[in-house]
C-alpha cells in the first residue's frame, strides 16, 4: 500500500479553553477522496486549516506529504490546492489574471502558468469569461474559478471546504461533475461538507465529525449499513399529534426518531412498516418511504440533524 | 531548527519566507494598472501645492532662515526637503495602511496568498516594496520640481532619493504592522490623527529651536523629524554628523517594523 498523504494522530486545536478539534485521528491515501461530514461548528474547517498548513495544532501529530506543517509550511502548501469556504478571489484582477498571479505566488515560471491557466479556464468552463471582472461572475462561476485557481500548481492534494454551500442546485451539479472528473484523474480530494448528498456523491470514505470528535468512519455505504436500517419510513401527523402518535408507533421497525415535524421509522422494508402503521389504525397526513442516508447515520450518532 | 520545544511552533525562516516577494509586487502592479492608478497620481500634487503656497507665496515674506551650518537659505529651500520627506511618508503610509486594511478585511487577499507557498515575510516585503515604489515615484517627481525651482542647493540632493526610500521603508514596515490591529474605519482615522500633527510640528515649516527643550525632545523622538533633517541636510548640502543618527533611526525602524509586521501576519493568518 502506498504511503498515506495525510496522517493525523490525536489532532487537537484549542482556542483558549475551547477545543475546536478535540483529538481526531485519520489517514488519507493517495488518490482517495476523503470527506469530513458534520454540522456547522463541528471543527471541520479548523481541521482543514491545519491540513492546509495555515494553522498550528495545539497538540497531537500531523504529517502532510511526509512533512510536519510546523516546520515546512511553505513546502507543504506548494503541493496543496486550497478552496476555502468563502471565495477569496482577487477582485482587483480579472478572471485569467487571477490564475496567472496565483501561479506566480508559487514561484512557477510565467510561460508555464500561462499555459496552465488556459487549460484550467477550459476545465472550469470559463474560457469565454477570461477577461471578465471577478465581481461580474455568478456564484457558481466564482466557485469554479476558485477551484481552477487551486489547481494552478498541479497540487497533489486538493482541499475543499464546503465546496457547494450557497450554490443553487444546477451550479452544484456542474461543480460536482468537475470534481468527479478530478477524482477520476486520480487527484486526492479532501472535502468538508454538511450536505449528506454531497458526501455520498464525492467521498470514497468519510469521517463523521461532531464537536471536534470523530463519531464514525467508513465509506458512505458501509456507514449506512452499520448505523441505520435499509429503509426509512417518514410519517407526518401534524405538529400537535406527532408526540402522541409516536407512542402508538412503538415497536414498528428497529428504531424510531421523533423530530419536531415528522417521525422517522427505521425498518428493513418501509412499505411493510407503513402497512403496520395503517393496520394500527393510524392515519398519517403524509408518508414517504426512502433509502437510509448519511443524514440518518448522523441523527443516530448524535441525536441531532446535520442542518439545524 | 533542530531543538524541540514543548509546544510545536513554526520553525525557522523557511516557514516564514519563500524568497518570492516579487510575486506580491507583481500582483500589486497589475492591480494598480487595472484599477486605481489615477488615485496614485493625485498624491504627487499635494506636496507641490504646499511648496507653491507656503514656500514661494508665504516664503516671500520670510527671511533669516538658515541651514544646519548657519548659512542663509531661501525659505522655500528650507521647507522643500521637509515636504519631500512628508511626501515619501504619505505615499508609504497610504499604501501600507488603507490599502492593507482593505486587503485584509474585505479582499481577504492575504488569506489567499498565505494558502500558497508564500510566507508572511514574502507578503510583508512585497507589500512594503509597493509602498516604496510609490514613495520613490512621489519623491522623484518632487525632486524634479525642486530642481526646476532652483531649490536643490547642492549635488548631494541626488542622495535625497535613496534617503526618502529609507524613510518610506521605515513608515511602510511599521504602518503595515499597526494596520493589522485596526478593525474598523473609525480606528483608521487615528492614523490621520497622528500623521497630521507630526507633519505640522516636525520642524517642517520652521526650525525645531523655536520649541522649549522638553517639546524638542518629543519632536526628536518622532520619525518624521529625523526624515526631515536627513533630507534637508542633503538638499541644502549642509552635511552634519547628526545625519548618521537619522540614518540609524530609520534602519532600526525598518528592522523593528519588519519583525513586527511579519509576526502579526503570522499570528493573523498562520495561527
Amino acid at each position: 500500500m502506498p504511503a498515506p498523504v495525510i496522517v493525523a494522530t490525536d489532532l487537537v486545536k484549542k482556542y483558549k479553553d475551547f477545543a475546536a478539534v478535540d483529538g481526531i485521528t485519520f489517514e488519507v491515501a493517495p488518490g482517495e477522496s476523503f470527506g469530513l461530514l458534520g454540522p456547522n461548528g463541528a471543527g471541520k474547517s479548523t481541521t482543514m486549516r491545519m491540513i492546509g498548513a495555515v494553522s498550528t495544532r495545539s497538540s497531537g501529530s500531523l504529517s502532510i506529504l511526509g512533512l510536519d506543517p510546523n516546520e515546512h509550511g511553505p513546502a507543504i502548501r506548494s503541493q496543496l490546492g486550497v478552496v476555502p469556504q468563502q471565495d477569496n478571489l482577487d477582485t482587483e484582477l480579472r478572471v485569467r489574471d487571477n490564475l496567472l498571479v496565483y501561479g506566480r505566488y508559487f514561484g512557477l515560471p510565467r510561460a508555464q502558468v500561462a499555459a496552465r491557466a488556459d487549460e484550467l479556464l477550459e476545465f472550469a468552463q470559463l474560457s469565454d469569461r477570461a477577461k471578465a471582472k471577478v465581481d461580474d461572475l455568478s456564484g457558481g462561476m466564482k466557485r469554479r474559478l476558485t477551484i481552477a485557481r487551486a489547481l494552478i500548481n498541479e497540487p497533489r492534494v486538493l482541499l475543499l471546504d464546503e465546496p457547494t454551500t450557497g450554490l443553487d442546485p444546477q451550479a452544484r451539479h456542474i461543480l460536482w461533475d468537475r470534481l468527479y472528473r478530478l477524482r477520476e484523474q486520480g487527484t486526492t480530494l479532501v472535502l468538508t461538507t454538511h450536505y449528506m448528498d454531497e458526501a455520498e456523491q464525492l467521498a470514497d470514505r468519510l469521517i463523521v465529525v461532531d464537536k471536534g470528535r470523530i463519531m464514525a468512519e467508513g465509506s458512505p455505504a458501509s456507514l449506512i449499513r452499520e448505523h441505520s436500517s435499509r429503509e426509512v419510513l417518514e410519517v407526518r401527523f401534524g405538529s400537535e399529534r406527532n408526540a402522541t402518535a409516536a407512542a402508538d408507533l412503538a415497536g414498528i421497525g428497529d428504531r424510531l426518531e421523533v423530530l419536531p415535524d415528522r417521525i422517522l421509522l427505521y425498518a428493513h422494508s418501509g412499505e411493510e412498516a407503513l402497512a403496520e402503521v395503517t393496520r394500527r389504525g393510524l392515519e398519517p397526513i403524509t408518508s414517504l418511504v426512502r433509502r437510509s442516508s448519511l443524514e440518518d447515520v448522523f441523527l443516530k450518532l448524535t441525536g441531532r440533524s446535520l442542518i439545524e | 531548527m533542530t531543538t524541540t520545544l514543548d509546544r510545536p511552533r513554526s520553525g525557522g525562516v523557511k516557514a516564514l519566507y519563500a524568497g518570492n516577494a516579487r510575486a506580491v509586487v507583481g500582483r500589486g502592479l497589475l492591480a494598480t494598472r487595472s484599477t486605481n492608478w489615477i488615485i496614485v497620481l493625485t498624491g504627487v500634487f499635494e506636496p507641490i501645492f504646499y511648496l507653491l503656497a507656503m514656500g514661494i507665496g508665504l516664503g516671500s515674506y520670510i527671511s533669516g532662515v538658515t541651514d544646519a551650518r548657519g548659512d542663509q537659505i531661501p525659505y522655500a529651500a528650507f521647507i522643500a526637503p521637509a515636504l519631500l520627506a512628508v511626501s515619501a511618508m504619505n505615499g508609504a503610509v497610504y499604501d501600507s495602511t488603507w490599502n492593507v486594511f482593505f486587503k485584509m478585511h474585505f479582499g481577504k487577499l492575504y488569506q489567499g496568498m498565505l494558502a500558497t507557498s508564500l510566507g508572511p515575510l514574502d507578503v510583508a516585503l512585497g507589500e512594503i516594496s509597493l509602498a516604496l515604489l510609490r514613495g520613490a515615484a512621489y519623491g522623484t517627481t518632487f525632486l524634479l520640481v525642486m530642481q526646476a525651482l532652483g531649490l536643490n542647493l547642492s549635488w548631494t540632493a541626488l542622495l535625497a532619493l535613496p534617503a526618502i526610500l529609507l524613510i518610506a521603508f521605515g513608515f511602510a514596515s511599521l504602518g503595515m504592522g499597526i494596520t493589522s490591529y485596526l478593525k474598523t474605519f473609525q480606528q483608521m482615522d487615528w492614523i490621520q490623527f497622528v500623521m497630521l500633527p507630526m507633519f505640522l510640528f516636525s520642524a517642517t515649516f520652521y526650525p525645531i529651536t523655536v520649541y522649549p527643550e522638553p517639546i524638542q525632545w518629543v519632536v526628536q523622538a518622532l520619525p518624521l523629524w529625523h526624515g526631515v533633517e536627513l533630507v534637508r541636510g542633503l538638499t541644502t548640502g549642509a552635511l552634519t554628523w547628526a545625519m548618521l543618527v537619522h540614518l540609524g533611526y530609520f534602519l532600526v525602524m525598518i528592522a523593528l517594523g519588519l519583525i513586527f509586521t511579519t509576526r502579526r501576519l503570522r499570528a493573523l493568518f498562520l495561527d
